[in-house]
């Protein structure tokens, strides 16, 4: 927005507001999206580093090598890896426009992301059950937040993916439908990234140590 | 070039422009490429095939860093054009605060670690 200020002959000072033109709805929504997901790397960043100063305090409880089973792990990172593929075939079965084709895909990547979910809380209860709880030590304290927070963004994500597969269902593959599917696009993909980190910062180094 | 492009379109071109559309065989070698990039480093972990573990744990902290590039590029599709260039921005101004962040933390609080005094030492002060 510019102000102009022009002095008239009066005197009287002459405003020219000229505003930014109309731009179409949701026009910038995949770049503030963006910005949020580098907010949300933000967090993860900073348990990364929380678990990274505290990963070693077992405080004379388990440490990670008792603690981890990384068959279970590779299992559920593939889980993880397998619906981030599936997504991509909803998508682009989502440029061709073929909508029962794109619910097929969603549906397989939600049972996917329910499965990694199932074998985290499996895995949780494991352990709380042998005594590692967050309570324990400042490692587990640290790991339950890091990796609580990861299944519970991968959570967040299901419930959006059923609430898009209702949208798709009742609206079609319309503008906004798209524009949606788009941004769970890269929630989902930005949270496998982040698995990365885990599976390779938290548990596969934790063995190593 | 592009930004000659993105002046005569205006914004009715923007979600065009936006996106790069993306392809099967795109995302199918970006999941070809991180099967493998996470195998290899279970593998080299669940079978101990280095010699040291400190050999082990940077080979795979740099299979992380690469697998987390072929993630961004074939499944996030970033690249340097998208939004006018702002997305890459927003990504390494986030790479700065995450390297800072990280480093930082790390590099801080074990300084004090070994700069603490010990807790029974601690204790016999009193």
């Amino acid at each position: 927005m510019t102000v102009a200020v022009n002095p008239s002959q009066t005197g009287e000072p002459v405003f020219y507001l000229a505003d930014e033109h109309p731009h179409p709805e949701g026009w910038s929504t995949s770049l503030g999206f963006w910005i949020y997901l580098m907010s949300d790397c933000l967090i993860f960043a900073i348990l990364f580093a929380t678990y990274g100063v505290l990963g070693g305090n077992y405080a004379a409880g388990p440490a990670p090598k008792d603690l981890f089973d990384l068959t279970l792990v590779a299992v559920n990172t593939s889980m993880l890896l397998l619906s981030s593929i599936t997504y991509g075939f909803a998508m682009l079965t989502m440029q061709q426009n073929k909508v029962a084709q794109t619910q097929v895909w969603l549906a397989i990547t939600g049972l996917f992301g329910l499965a990694f979910i199932g074998i985290e809380l499996f895995e949780f209860a494991h352990m709380i059950h042998e005594g590692a709880t967050p309570q324990r030590s400042a490692f587990l304290s640290a790991f339950f937040t890091l990796v609580g927070t990861h299944g519970l963004h991968v959570t967040c994500g299901l419930i959006w993916l059923v609430t898009l597969m209702v949208q798709v269902g009742k609206f079609g593959l319309i503008e906004a439908n798209r524009r949606r599917l788009m941004c769970l696009s890269m929630f989902w993909h930005f949270l496998d990234v982040v698995w990365i980190g885990v599976f390779t910062f938290v548990y596969l180094l934790g063995v190593l140590r | 070039m592009s930004t000659d492009i993105h002046a005569a379109g205006a914004h009715d071109h923007h979600h065009e422009g936006g996106h790069a559309h993306s392809t099967f065989s795109g995302y199918m070698l970006g999941f070809v490429l991180s099967v493998v990039l996470t195998a290899i480093p279970f593998w080299l972990v669940m079978s101990g095939a280095l010699p040291s573990k400190q050999i082990t744990a940077l080979v795979i902290m740099a299979f992380a860093i690469v697998q987390i590039v072929v993630h961004m590029v074939y499944f996030l599709h970033m690249n340097t054009t998208s939004e006018n260039g702002w997305t890459m921005m927003a990504l390494i101004f986030t790479i700065v605060m995450v390297v800072i962040a990280l480093s930082g933390s790390l590099w801080v609080m074990s300084h004090l670690n070994s700069n603490m005094m010990p807790m029974h030492q601690m204790s016999g002060m009193k």
